[in-house]
């Protein structure tokens, strides 16, 4: 618990992670309004209020939590965390809880204020939160971000510098994992397994519009909820390489 | 105490510490003796357990560092002033260190007021001079009220008066009967602030000694002496075996014996002394001489 409140006092004194949340949310809400707001009245649907968050804004919040970790790089305070406490798998564990809740909180505000500003601009819309899969769809959000995060501590904990860590997660979630669908063929049994498809997989709200699926025409081995577990054991995995150099190497 | 035995660090094919047995024993400031590049940074490092020496170990007071619970309320380090976020505040910075090791707020408080920053707490540590940032560090090293503390080249960069301030604030602490560990590449800056040296040379120890007795042997002990009965002190010096030379302004330049010896023989033999001061004019090269070849960047300093 010590070691979580040191982590919130750290990220809360600093400006950035106020910078990068306000961004998201201003990104991912905006996005939203955009579309609703060039939609007819009346034609708007729930998957289509999703994009923002959970493709730009997305980006936004991997951003802000690899820099919680190459900051601390950057400046050398990683090395004043390890003095005060050598034990470096707690202080990275605990500085992970911390980011992680903090994006997971993050996502399910802009999901939510996504589907509230599509409320506002298009009133006439079928935009209620009902069924299982619609709630997935719209709450999963949170858990997406909870989870990238950890992805992104992780490659921060690896690279150890801002620029690396932010263009191999800008590179990977945007452009990587796209573009392998263009290999003909086994494209797309890769992208079946690749973890950010995963991650799109399990927000699919399998409606009758293959257009708003991100993913669409991946044959996805995995229920939507395994994909959710596929993400986050590659998560989680990434994180133990990453501990495991962390206390192996020179601080 | 600190204790190191056959601390040895690589960098790929660089040997930055080679070997190196050394103590730090409480009570007083021990000097970290080198030229740039010797290895005293890597030592400390190693200390703290921020590097994980190639062979060898060394104990803060029995322990390795990364043992040791709540480990800043033993050890006390500044290594580099510089080790805070920018954007943070100074007072923000010591909190989270404070928290981290269960220290009470007040002691965040009592911190900044002993290193005179608790009008600037609030400020961005960013924003701060060299000095500042310097005392800053400072602050961080004595918030848990450690019985160990580690200073690395804490005077570089500062200007006389900060020098003067860091030098005083070390000794006091090794007056309160704690263990003060600080590094220089400056022998004069040691002779002044260190009773006892660890002197190293490309990751080698070279002695370690009391500061008196490095400087004796390490200048060739020579003494100026003056006294109105020099014609009487003189001859008694040339018998214990000292060479004697008539120095600047009817003094005597004593070599072969330090000050101490000396002082002894006038009392002996009731000769009044006028002055009595040990020759630390040619200490740098000195030092240049003694770690010889150890100095790594010896044809730069040469010219
Ligand atoms: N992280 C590192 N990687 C590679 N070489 C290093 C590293 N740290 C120090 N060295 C090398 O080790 C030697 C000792 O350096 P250092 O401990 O900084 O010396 P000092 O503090 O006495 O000036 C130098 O040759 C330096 O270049
Ligand atoms: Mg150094």
């Amino acid at each position: 618990m010590t070691l979580l409140a040191v982590e919130r006092i750290k990220l809360f004194s600093t400006r950035s992670p106020y910078w990068c949340s306000a961004l998201a949310l201003v990104l991912g809400v905006g996005l939203t309004a955009i579309i609703a707001a060039s939609t007819d009245n009346g034609q708007l649907s729930l998957g289509a209020t999703q994009f923002g968050s959970s493709q730009l804004a997305l980006s936004v919040v991997l951003v802000m939590a690899a820099l919680a970790v190459t900051t601390e790089y950057r400046f050398s305070t990683i090395r004043a965390t390890f003095l005060a406490v050598p034990n470096r798998t707690s202080a990275l564990v605990a500085k992970t809880v911390v980011v992680a809740f903090i994006a997971a909180v993050l996502g399910e505000i802009i999901a939510f204020g996504s589907v509230g500003i599509a409320k506002v601009l298009s009133p006439a819309s079928d935009l209620a939160i009902t069924t299982g899969d619609e709630w997935r769809h719209v709450a999963g959000v949170g858990l997406l971000y909870g989870i990238g995060a950890v992805i992104a501590i992780a490659v921060g904990i690896l690279v150890r510098q801002t620029a690396g860590a932010v263009a191999i997660l800008l590179v990977w979630n945007m452009l990587l994992e796209g573009l392998i669908g263009i290999i003909p063929k086994v494209g797309v049994k890769i992208q079946a397994w690749l973890p950010f498809m995963n991650a799109n997989h399990f927000l699919q709200l399998g409606g009758d519009n293959p257009a708003e699926q991100a993913g669409a025409g991946v044959d996805f081995k995995l229920s939507q909820w395994g994909s959710l577990g596929y993400f986050a054991a590659i998560a989680v995995a990434l994180l133990v390489v990453a501990l495991i150099v962390a206390k192996r190497r020179d601080a | 105490m600190i204790e190191a035995i056959g601390l040895t660090k690589r960098y790929g094919r660089t040997v930055a510490v080679d070997d190196l047995s050394f103590t730090v024993q409480p009570g007083r400031v021990t000097g970290f003796l080198g030229p740039n590049g010797a290895g005293k940074s890597t030592t400390m490092r190693m200390i703290l357990g921020l590097d994980r020496p190639t062979a060898g170990r060394v104990l803060i007071d029995g322990k390795p560092y990364t043992e040791l619970n709540r480990p800043l309320q033993t050890v006390g380090a500044l290594l580099d002033a510089k080790w805070v976020h920018p954007n943070r505040s100074a007072r923000a910075h010591l909190k989270w260190l404070a928290v981290s090791n269960g220290l009470p707020k007040s002691r965040v408080d009592a911190v900044l007021e002993a290193v005179g920053l608790t009008q600037v707490a609030s400020k961005n540590a960013g924003g701060f001079s060299l000095g500042m940032s310097q005392r800053l560090g400072i602050a961080a090293a004595l918030l848990g009220d450690p019985k160990v503390l580690l200073f690395d080249e804490p005077v570089n960069g500062l200007d006389p008066e900060g020098i003067l301030w860091i030098r005083t604030f070390m000794q006091n602490l090794a007056a309160e009967g704690r263990t003060v560990l600080v590094s220089s590449h400056l022998l004069s800056e040691m002779a002044l602030t260190a009773s006892e040296l660890v002197v190293i040379g490309r990751g080698k120890l070279i002695t370690q000694s009391s500061t008196q007795e490095f400087i004796d042997r390490s200048t060739g002990n020579t003494v100026l002496v003056r006294s109105p009965q020099l014609f009487k002190l003189g001859p008694l010096l040339v018998d214990k075996g000292f060479t004697v030379r008539d120095g600047a302004d009817g003094a005597l330049s004593v070599s072969g014996a330090t000050s101490d010896q000396i002082g002894d023989i006038a009392a002996a033999n009731g000769v009044v002394l006028h002055e009595l001061s040990p020759q630390r004019g040619s200490l740098e090269e000195a030092f240049m001489q003694l770690t010889g070849d150890a100095v790594e960047y010896h044809a730069e300093i040469g010219k």
